[in-house]
């Protein structure tokens, strides 16, 4: 196909892009990270050298999409028609999934999906516990369409907000119509999209340019990446909208280095949307001319960081700059630069298709929309989410996650990653939204939502992101670059039981002054995970503090059968005992792994 | 309506304060007489450098209305604001910043050479710290000492990133970078390489900026101590002129305070046993300079000629512009000049034993110490200059000997070699080479003698001045430059044929040497350099003679020791040669 | 660190450099930008990031070997020293840690015999502690080389540790 010349020959290209009649079934199997790892590509192989086999490939499409969202069952395998999720696939089942399913149109039973609590089979996603209660927006391509194919996704609606934005409305509408859909960065700030737009618009500069922000350094979060495996067109469809709305003329997206299929794609699409005349020169035949570059970090989480992202892209050190001025007024280059997050992006042609009043609907009324979440942890149903904003955590964790998996307590939920803060059980049912968040403490955050149950440490959950931070941080800055690192001695003098009660104080007031007087948002949000574990669990503190904290595991020998399981489970081997006897445990050997706990077959091993 | 659009109305603890739109909140409040304590700023606009990077976090006030820390030294006043720079918060940020930066560093003052002269010292009695509320792990990198002029110190370092502005945007040598990430970063070469392994050019200008002793200059008093307390060694001292009209502030006075004969006076007191004026060996390389360019004009040799008396120029041509290191002039600098007659002429007419005879410099630079070891100024059997102090440790030698500075006496410079002209004195400030030459090439060229003899056009502080100067129906482009950032400029744009000139000066110090990486510390205040400036002038200004080749003691060294300019006794002596060098 | 190691690229293999060059070459100016990219290839093609080898693309870039330094030494992407054959890349991300992954890495140290930043002196492995890979799905996780292993459990590292070792062995 070549460049199309005009806006109304696109739109007459979209209307003949007709599904093909004669493929009776698609098999959508999941390409994402996560399932390409339990060895999707290989049986998309299988299934394709299947098809050839049988001699069915005119009729049955083997389709390789982006994420489900549901990666903790993964791989999956959709098939069409009827939506039939199979999940937990393994090589050994594609066979009996083509023969059943494909030949003799049988389903195979075994394979879908069974909800833990009820044990009800579901067939199809609206039956899944974990899709009833989301809306997809951002992730609505991710699972349907072929990411590596544009014109699956202009099938499926794509591109026609910039169509409409070309032909129907002035830059200045776009961006009245983001502002008024009440559109917030996604990328942690909920800064007004509209309005960062709008501030670029109103520079007088010759040069201006979009930087798609993809770097995601959140550890253990994973929404983007998502999105750019599974729906690369929207990311840059919404580049283009905003470049025709800021009149930018080049555009960068920056990745981290760990995603490489995720740059693979976008690299395929941007090629393949410069096939179509989408991006270079006179898009679309109109007099805008915007081209996009996939920039690629290597290893810094603070590159996420706007101004640090843009020196990294400058070829420098990733150290941010002290703002003012804002990227939109001096960023790249020192011009007007807007840097918007992925998901942020992903969002913006649905609200062009649909009008602001459209998505002002979803959500609260302070944060209109959607939210994907990256849920983990210590609950059943790992994987992405997208909520309605206002939806509560109590939804999320058990209706939508499943609760936990061996159905014990939930403690709390950290949300925000390293720059957020824990959710007791108290404020389980807050509608989330940048404001209810905000009111109780914490923050939205970029979407890393982890559950831990009444086991975990939270000292060593603080101090498990605090490493990260002060690990990550630039170094630039006096509060940033020393109080982290004298934070973790803290933390680490206690979780060694050589603390005092003075270092709670001591963590209070260096966490204070080092939020309120950092450089960049790293430093300023760093001590969040320590204070707000500190407000909430204090006991866990003081008893590291008065030093009465246990650490090793131990049994129960009143319900120990002498099973071994544990002993051979160790991997440290510090469990001592005779087949049908009674096991022991050497607590000053046990590093506290707890695998002995998963191995006992009969509830006897002690957690400190 | 326009001028009052780019004024902005701000509150600094209550007080409005209008100034115009882009002013920081630390500028504003100084309008108004509120002094907000500062580390990592430094503001040297005057010679375009500004490190504005609010790194260390000292200077935090808070914004009233957002309930916000902002850096006052970078954060620029917006309308209505209202700024308190001693709210509670700010107090304590600053002061647990601080307790920061010093539970991260050695604090051994004591020993220290800045003490007393240190920035993170004076804010800590500032704030009056006294104890130390978050100990903990310390940065331990290695220090070096390999170089002859620069000793840095990573541990004492705060990060304020002064020094790589000043290697980087002014001079442009790049030999500093952050390096590492964390608690783990701090200011290093490439590869933690020593300096002298690198491209560093030992201007000195990282050091003259650095608030504490992470970089500061290799010490040398004690060895010269050591010369001096050996009654069988004689000790020759030169000092330059720039150190004249500097060395005053070390001792309380204001600057650009002319103490030529108290600085004599001081020396005879430390022990040093004849005190000569580098002066004299600048006259002579006017002398011998000028002659080179009137030689290659006349042979058609090389064009430009350049400059060659300041060590870090020639340093930064041979690392930098590999391929043009036979444009500058043969000529050694002064004061390697300056030794080497002191250990051949003098040595003879005083009738000394060189092996027992000591050369020292007292120099506003740190280069100078490269320069006195470097190849190619001791391959005659002995070195020219065998140790170099810098203004500062001059000014610290006659602090520990209890000497009253401002007390002395003034002394003249020894005979012979403490003879000469106000051409020689100018050297030290940026043009001053150039008119100098001029001076004695005008009279050589032309034959005629030259009725005024201060050259307006050459003077100034523009970071690149050119001017066309009549040599009796002639016209020679000549072009100065100071700062290497500026050197490089004019370089290129020799390279690429964009211009085209007959003779450059160039040094890499802001000003020339009254702004030496050596001198007394400005703590950002350019004005001082500015005054050392005039004051140069003003010495020049007073001189009975002018031009270098009226200077009888030169006359008489050439009669006696050299025969003529471009001799082969002053070839074997006065000059030297550059080779190119790897670029780090 | 010795200078003449700086100095002197004929420890590198020449037909690389060659490579290296015309990718540099190649690329968009300006030049100094594109720093980062440059790395990425010349790690890609080296397995590291020696000083020559940085002084190298410095004078290439027409940038200082300090700027290339301090670029290099602020990526954890980047390795200045020499790596293993295999790297053994442990998630550290959070849904990893929660289920224990720093356990893992711990053990994967061990086994190895690997130390941070530095290969074992068999020279078969190295071992890095990364940040979510993006198949939190399958906490813990962890990599070598491209392949990745979920669901690792403590008593999992050695068999792990083992078939490498074994295939280094046949090599
Ligand atoms: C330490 C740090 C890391 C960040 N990481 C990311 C990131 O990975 N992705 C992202 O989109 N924004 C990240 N941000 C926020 C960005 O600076 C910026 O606000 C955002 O990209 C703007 O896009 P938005 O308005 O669409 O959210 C980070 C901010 C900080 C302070
Ligand atoms: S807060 Fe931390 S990451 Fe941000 S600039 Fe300061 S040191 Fe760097
Ligand atoms: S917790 Fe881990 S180390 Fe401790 S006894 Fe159990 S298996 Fe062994
Ligand atoms: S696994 Fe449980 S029952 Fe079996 S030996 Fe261990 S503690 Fe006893
Ligand atoms: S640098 Fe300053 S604060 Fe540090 S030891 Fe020296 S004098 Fe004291
Ligand atoms: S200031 Fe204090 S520590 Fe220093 S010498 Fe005096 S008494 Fe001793
Ligand atoms: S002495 Fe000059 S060249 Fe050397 S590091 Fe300092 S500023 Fe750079
Ligand atoms: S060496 Fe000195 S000037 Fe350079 S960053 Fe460190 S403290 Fe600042
Ligand atoms: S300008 Fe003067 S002080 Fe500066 S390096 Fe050159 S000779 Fe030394
Ligand atoms: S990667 Fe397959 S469902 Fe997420
Ligand atoms: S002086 Fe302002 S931050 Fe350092
Ligand atoms: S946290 Fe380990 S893969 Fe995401």
């Amino acid at each position: 196909m070549s460049r199309i010349k005009s806006i109304d020959s696109f739109n007459t290209f979209q209307t003949l892009l007709k599904p093909r009649e004669d493929v009776r079934i698609k098999l959508f199997m999941c390409a994402g990270t996560s399932c390409l790892s339990s060895e999707a590509d290989i049986m998309i192989q299988m299934f394709q050298k299947l098809c050839d086999e049988h001699e069915l490939s005119h009729q049955c499409a083997i389709i390789k999409t982006g994420c489900f969202g549901f990666c903790g069952q993964g791989p999956i395998l959709r098939i069409e028609p009827g939506d039939y999720h199979y999940v937990q696939v393994k090589v050994e089942d594609v066979d009996e999934i083509f023969n059943e399913h494909i030949l003799n149109k049988r389903i195979v039973k075994r394979l879908l999906y069974r909800n833990p609590h009820s044990d009800e089979i579901s067939i199809d996603a609206s039956s899944m516990d974990f899709y009833q209660k989301q809306h997809r927006i951002a992730l609505k391509n991710c699972g349907h369409i072929d990411p590596e194919i544009i014109d699956e996704y202009i099938a499926n609606g794509g591109y026609t907000a910039l169509s409409k934005a070309l032909s129907e409305m002035t830059p200045f509408e776009v961006i009245t119509c983001i502002n008024e859909s009440g559109l917030r960065g996604r990328g942690g700030g909920g800064f007004s999209t509209g309005v960062k737009w709008e501030v670029a618009y109103l520079e007088e500069t010759n040069e201006k340019f979009i930087i798609c922000n993809a770097d995601e350094g959140d550890p253990g979060a994973f929404m983007d990446r998502a999105i750019c495996e599974g729906d690369p067109h929207s990311i840059i469809e919404g580049m283009i909208i905003a470049a025709y709305a800021t009149k930018a003329t080049r555009g960068f997206i920056y990745i981290r280095a760990e995603y490489a299929l995720a740059t693979h794609r976008l690299q395929i699409a941007i090629e393949q949307a410069r096939a179509y005349g989408l991006l270079g020169t006179n898009i679309l035949g109109t007099l805008m001319s915007f081209d996009i570059s996939i920039k690629i970090g290597a290893g810094a989480f603070v590159c996420g960081e706007e101004t640090a992202l843009i020196r990294s892209i400058e070829g420098g050190r990733g150290e941010p700059k002290n703002k003012p001025p804002y990227p939109s007024v001096s960023g790249y280059h020192r011009k007007p630069t807007v840097v918007n997050n992925v998901e942020t992006l992903a969002n913006v042609p649905n609200i062009i298709v649909k009008g602001s009043a459209w998505f002002r609907d979803i959500g609260t009324s302070t944060s209109p929309g959607t939210k994907v979440f990256a849920l983990a942890g210590h609950v059943r149903n790992i994987g992405l989410v997208e909520v309605p904003m206002g939806t509560t955590f109590r939804e999320i964790v058990y209706d939508i996650g499943g609760g936990h998996p061996k159905d014990r307590k939930i403690k709390a939920i950290q949300i925000g990653g390293p720059s957020g803060g824990v959710i007791t059980e108290k404020y389980f049912d807050t509608p989330i939204d940048y404001e209810s968040l905000k009111a109780i403490g914490a923050m939205m955050g970029s979407g890393g939502m982890i559950v831990m149950d009444e086991d975990s440490d939270m000292v060593e959950v603080a101090k498990f992101y605090l490493d990260f931070t002060q690990d990550e941080s630039c170094g630039q800055c006096t509060p940033c670059r020393i109080g982290t690192k004298r934070m973790l001695e803290i933390l680490e003098r206690l979780t060694s039981m050589q603390g005092s009660i003075e270092d709670l104080e001591s963590l209070r007031s260096l966490g204070e002054i080092i939020k309120w007087s950092s450089l960049c948002g790293l430093g300023q949000t760093a001590p969040n995970p320590v204070l707000s574990t500190l407000t909430h669990f204090r006991e866990e503190y003081e008893a590291y503090a008065y030093r009465t904290k246990k650490k090793a595991y131990s049994i129960d020998p009143a319900k120990c059968i002498g099973c071994t399981k544990c002993a051979r489970s160790c991997p440290v081997t510090c469990i001592e005992g005779k087949v049908k006897q009674l096991h022991v445990i050497d607590e000053s050997l046990c590093i506290a792994c707890g695998a002995c706990f998963s191995a006992c077959p009969v509830n006897a091993i002690i957690r400190p | 309506m326009s001028i009052i659009k780019r004024m902005v109305t701000c509150y600094i603890n209550d007080i409005p304060v209008t100034v115009p739109k882009g002013t920081t909140i630390l500028q504003a409040a100084a309008k108004v007489g509120m002094h907000i304590p500062t580390l990592c700023h430094l503001d040297l606009h005057d010679i375009g450098v500004v490190n504005r990077q609010a790194l260390c976090r000292i200077c935090v006030v808070e914004d009233e209305k957002r309930e916000l820390l902002v850096p006052s030294c970078a954060q620029e006043v917006t309308s209505g604001q209202r700024i308190l720079t001693d709210s509670k918060k700010a107090i304590m940020a600053r002061r647990i910043n601080l307790e920061l930066l010093l539970s991260n560093h050695p604090q051994d003052c004591l020993m220290c050479v800045k003490n007393l002269d240190c920035e993170l010292q004076s804010l800590a009695h500032e704030m009056n710290i006294r104890q130390i509320h978050y100990p903990g792990e310390k940065m331990n990198h290695p220090i070096d000492n390999s170089s002859f002029s620069i000793f840095k110190n990573p541990n004492k370092c705060i990060m304020c990133r002064r020094c790589i502005t000043m290697c980087d945007e002014m001079q442009t040598v790049g030999v500093l970078s952050a390096v590492n990430r964390g608690f783990d970063s701090t200011v290093s070469t490439a590869f933690h390489l020593d300096l002298q392994d690198t491209s560093c050019t030992y201007c000195g200008q990282c050091a003259s900026v650095c608030p504490t002793a992470a970089l500061a200059e290799i010490d040398s008093t004690p060895h010269v101590w050591r010369e001096i307390n050996n009654p069988n060694k004689h000790v020759s001292v030169q000092v330059a002129p720039a150190v004249r009209v500097a060395i005053a502030e070390a001792f309380g006075q204001d600057p650009g305070t002319i103490s030529t004969g108290k600085v004599v006076m001081a020396l005879r007191r430390l022990g040093f046993d004849s005190v000569f004026d580098t002066n004299f060996a600048a006259d002579l390389t006017v002398i011998e300079e000028a002659h080179e360019f009137v030689e290659r004009v006349k042979a058609g040799g090389r064009l430009p000629m350049l400059t060659s008396c300041c060590p870090a120029w020639v340093n930064f041509i041979e690392q930098q512009f590999p391929n043009l290191v036979d444009v500058p002039s043969t000529c050694k600098s002064p004061q390697q000049m300056m030794g080497a007659i002191t250990k051949t002429y003098y040595a003879k007419e005083a009738n000394l034993d060189i092996h027992n005879l000591v050369t020292v410099a007292i120099m506003p630079c740190v280069a100078k110490k490269a320069e006195a070891s470097k190849e190619g100024f001791n391959d005659e059997g002995f070195m020219d200059v065998d140790y170099v102090l810098t203004t500062r440790e001059l000014a610290r030698m006659i602090k520990e000997a209890a000497i009253d500075f401002n007390q002395l006496h003034e002394s003249d410079f020894d005979h012979p070699l403490g003879e000469s002209t106000g051409a020689a004195v100018i050297f030290g400030t940026t043009g001053g080479v150039m008119e100098a030459a001029i001076r004695t090439a005008y009279e050589m060229l032309t034959g005629k003698p030259l009725k005024e003899v201060r050259f307006e056009s050459l003077r100034g502080f523009d970071g690149i001045r050119s001017a066309s100067i009549d040599m009796g129906g002639k016209t020679l482009n000549v072009a100065i430059a100071h700062e290497l950032g500026n050197a490089r400029k004019l370089l290129n744009a020799i390279e690429n044929d964009e211009v085209h000139y007959d003779l450059l000066e160039i040094m890499a110090c802001p000003g020339g040497c009254i702004g030496g990486g050596g001198q007394p510390y400005h703590h950002g205040n350019v004005n001082i350099i500015e005054q050392r400036r005039q004051a140069i002038y003003q010495l020049d200004q007073d001189a009975p003679l002018r031009k270098s080749h009226e200077n009888p003691a030169i006359i008489q060294l050439y009669e006696k020791f050299l025969k003529q300019p471009g001799s082969d006794v002053a070839h074997k002596y006065l000059h030297t040669h550059y080779k190119p060098k790897p670029r780090i | 660190m010795n200078i003449q190691d700086v100095l002197d690229t004929s420890s590198l293999d020449s037909n690389k450099l060659l490579e290296l060059d015309s990718f540099i070459d190649q690329c968009e100016n300006p030049k100094h930008e594109q720093l980062i990219h440059v790395l990425h290839k010349a790690q890609h093609l080296f397995g590291y990031l020696p000083p020559n080898l940085q002084r190298h693309i410095a004078l290439k870039l027409n940038c200082s070997s300090a700027q290339v330094n301090g670029v290099v030494t602020f990526y954890s992407f980047f390795n200045e020293n020499k790596m293993g054959e295999f790297t053994i890349s442990v998630c550290m991300g959070t849904a990893c840690f929660v289920k224990g992954s720093d356990k893992v890495l711990d053990l994967v140290y061990k086994e190895t015999g690997a130390e941070k930043d530095v290969m074992s002196e068999d020279g078969v492995f190295s071992v890095k502690d990364v940040r979510c890979i993006g198949a939190c799905g399958l906490a813990p996780v962890l990599s070598v080389n491209e392949k990745v292993f979920g669901h690792v459990e403590a008593k999992n590292v050695k068999s792990i540790v083992d078939i490498y070792r074994k295939n280094h062995v046949k090599n």
